[in-house]
């Protein structure tokens, strides 16, 4: 429960920051995706269960403030990336950064590649090249540095708040 | 152990029975949300009184911060502007006295033909903005004054001279407003000079350059050219007539030789953008339900 409420509130504080700090501080006119960073290192840190709890309120939280009136496409996204993250939970390694940092770029790389496919290929915008190139991959090489610099504080926070049993927490999983 | 035999009894529901659950959910919401405003009422409270605080106040540290730097950067320039804006204001009080006469005669020959004045009499409110969308695809920006400040949906929000673009979402004390820039944005609009309508579409890949896309403007023999301005057009249904949109930047045929489009530049800077106005007046009465996508 301790657990819950500090991804929560890690959560909301970087959807904040996100959409004031992280704008001002954007190169070219991208900004990093921090909630899908935090969904991530939940989600293969935690397990399926805090992957989708994350991601159910990085989502919420995008679709209510910033959704214009069509809730639920980013909570969809988000808690699928929350539980396809968890399913690495197993391989997860504190001590490891390789696995974080492949997963949350490719988790940000298959995201960027979705919304392009729901919000702009349905409304007929075909030329692919230019989103990967201008959006999806700066977004995600910033995303990578982000979580490289961030993915220790989270780690030892996390670490702070765990209110797992070691050997419950697979379990807990299959 | 009687403690862990009961942890071991209690029902785990699995993870992909959760995120079955949630799919369901999601998508019913989805299409609730889009045919209806059921939902989105009740969490805008909430989304009130929890992100929008938060987000003001991180705006408003921010905005310290910058005033502080921008202080002390334009220290060292306003000696020496000072100096040119001194002749220039000998200039201006020339060219102010002319326009003043000007004013009066205008001011006389629209009494005379019963024209009443247009601008400047809408109801306007000034808003911050607090926060922009998360995501890198869209420009759509929060603003700090909703419901309980008389703002309402489509209502047209303006900075300095120029469309900003358009309310979408109204919370109780905060609303979403979709910029002209954003990709999704459509204004129906006409070019000042030779009143053909166009139509100023917001595109992502223009986005770098700062401009925006125009289309359909009639090739027939249309003089309209670069420089041209572009206000939004009387017969829109969102958009109040006449705000300047931007300058067209450049033009070209279309290849059915029927119509030309080409890219225009924005009034308003949307880089720097950080207060804005709202026109308290609707264009129509009526809910037109969908919004401008």
């Amino acid at each position: 429960m301790k657990k819950r409420i500090f991804i929560l509130i890690l959560i909301f504080i970087s959807f904040c920051l996100q959409c004031t700090l992280f704008k001002a501080l954007s190169l070219g006119k991208v900004g990093p995706n921090l909630l899908l960073m935090l969904t991530s290192i939940f989600g293969f840190m935690g397990g399926k269960k805090d992957g989708m709890f994350a991601g159910f309120f990085a989502g919420l939280f995008t679709d209510i403030l910033y959704g214009n009136g069509l809730i639920g496409f980013y909570m969809l996204l988000f808690v699928w990336a929350g539980y396809v993250n968890g399913m690495f939970n197993t391989l997860f390694y504190p001590e490891d950064i390789k696995l974080p940092l492949i997963l949350t770029t490719c988790s940000d790389f298959i995201c960027g590649f979705l919304t392009y496919v729901f919000l702009f290929l349905l409304r007929s915008k075909l030329d692919f090249g230019f989103y990967i190139v201008h959006v999806i991959l700066p977004e995600t090489v910033y995303t990578l540095v982000v979580t490289l610099l961030l993915y220790k504080p989270v780690l030892l926070l996390a670490g702070l708040f765990d209110d797992d049993v070691p050997g419950e927490r697979k379990a807990k999983d299959v | 152990m009687p403690r862990v035999h009961i942890k071991r009894q209690k029902f785990v529901m699995p993870g992909r029975y959760i995120l079955l659950i949630i799919t369901i959910l999601c998508i019913a919401l989805m299409l609730l949300t889009f045919f209806t405003d059921a939902v989105s009422g009740p969490l805008s409270y909430v989304a009130n009184y929890t992100i929008v605080p938060v987000e003001r106040g991180l705006n408003a540290i921010g905005e310290r911060f910058s005033l502080r730097m921008e202080e002390w950067q334009s220290l060292k320039n306003v000696l020496s502007e000072n100096e040119e804006l001194k002749k220039e204001i000998q200039d201006l009080t020339l060219e102010k006295n002319q326009l003043i006469a000007d004013r009066y005669e205008l001011q006389e020959l629209r009494d005379l033909y019963g024209l009443e004045d247009r601008f400047g009499e809408y109801d306007k409110i000034g808003a911050r903005i607090i926060g922009k969308d998360p995501g890198n695809w869209f420009s759509v920006f929060l603003i700090d004054k909703g419901e309980s400040d008389g703002i309402r949906k489509n209502m047209n929000v303006i900075a300095g001279d120029g469309l900003v673009g358009i309310v979408t979402e109204v919370g109780p004390d905060y609303s979403t407003v979709r910029a002209l820039i954003d990709d999704a944005s459509n204004v129906s609009s006409m070019v000042l000079s030779t009143s053909d309508t166009v139509m100023v579409t917001g595109d992502l890949k223009l986005m770098d350059s700062g401009e925006i896309r125009f289309s359909q403007l009639s090739n027939q023999d249309s003089t309209a050219a670069v420089g041209d301005e572009i206000v939004t057009s009387n017969i829109s249904n969102r958009f109040l007539p006449e705000l300047t949109v931007g300058y067209i930047s450049s033009i070209e045929t279309d290849p059915n030789n029927l119509t030309r489009s080409g890219t225009l530049t924005p009034a308003v800077d949307f880089e720097h953008l950080s207060t804005v106005v709202v026109i308290r007046e609707l264009k129509v009465t009526s809910d037109l339900g969908e919004d401008q996508r």
